[in-house]
């Protein structure tokens, strides 16, 4: 898989997408992630694997504990294709300009 | 022509705006008839659209089949809720690239709007961490690097 499928794939769960808007606003232990959601702590450990190697999340280690934050770099691949999107909306659009402008009707404008 | 904008609503929600110089009816049509479609709603140069489904009436489908000449290629597939010849259309969409993106629930309107027409598409995201990462930095900034990054994978 290259790194936008393994991006989206992370991000096609739901509990993954909510622990990375967790992670948005600062780094935090497993145990504090666990907090909000009614699943045990070995199901967010696997979720939290997932992201890591989907390389969306960094891990460090601090005595027993090893806190998570988003991975700087997490979105890139996924940044690329949302602004693609919008550059190929763009261009779209100057194309279906020019197709109204040669649409029989348009001719008969001043 | 004006230029797109791009805004957010709410947690979940991004709305693209785009005037245009004609009618809604014309608008309307270069939308839902795959001949037109097939003609603009290309995204960048370099590309078609060899296969073009839309069955514009509530509950039709579609199916839009991109490629270009490199090889590369992706698709969408979506079904159409609502379907108001020439002002509304509300469908969901979501792409496969090969893998499928989550679902996106699309309102699309045609407004008059002097002799022309201004076009809104609302575009609600299933919660609002996928659309913060929608727009984390991909939609508004660095749009340049990305795209040519893009390009050049699924030139692959």
């Amino acid at each position: 898989m290259n790194g936008l499928d393994t991006t989206l794939a992370a991000l096609a769960d739901p509990t993954r997408r909510a622990i990375l808007a967790r992670l948005a606003k600062g780094e935090a232990t497993v145990t504090q992630l666990c907090a909000p959601f009614a699943i045990s702590q070995p199901a967010i450990s696997r979720h939290l694997r997932v992201l890591e190697e989907a390389g969306l999340i960094a891990r460090r280690v601090d005595g027993q504990r090893r806190p998570c934050r988003l991975a700087p770099d997490a979105l890139a691949d996924l940044d690329a294709y949302l602004a693609m999107l919008k550059k190929g909306m763009e261009r779209s659009y100057d194309r279906l300009d020019q197709l109204l402008a040669a649409a029989p009707s348009r001719k008969e404008r001043p | 022509m004006s230029k797109l904008s791009l805004r957010t609503e709410g947690d979940t929600v991004v709305v693209v705006t785009r005037r245009f110089a004609a009618p809604p009816a014309e608008v309307f049509r270069a939308h839902t008839e795959p001949a037109l479609l097939q003609q603009w709603c290309l995204g960048p140069d370099g590309w078609t659209m060899p296969v073009c489904v839309c069955d514009a009436r509530p509950g039709g489908q579609m199916r839009y089949e991109w490629t270009n000449a490199d090889g590369g290629g992706f698709y969408l597939t979506g079904e159409f809720l609502e379907v108001e010849a020439p002002h509304r259309i509300v469908h969901v969409e979501r792409m496969f690239l090969p893998d499928r993106t989550p679902d996106n629930r699309v309102e699309t309107t045609f407004a008059p709007d002097g002799d022309g027409t201004l076009l809104t598409m609302r575009m609600q995201l299933p919660d609002a961490a996928t659309r913060t990462m929608m727009l984390s930095t991909g939609m508004e900034h660095g749009m340049e690097i990305g795209y040519q990054r893009l390009e050049a994978r699924w030139a692959r």
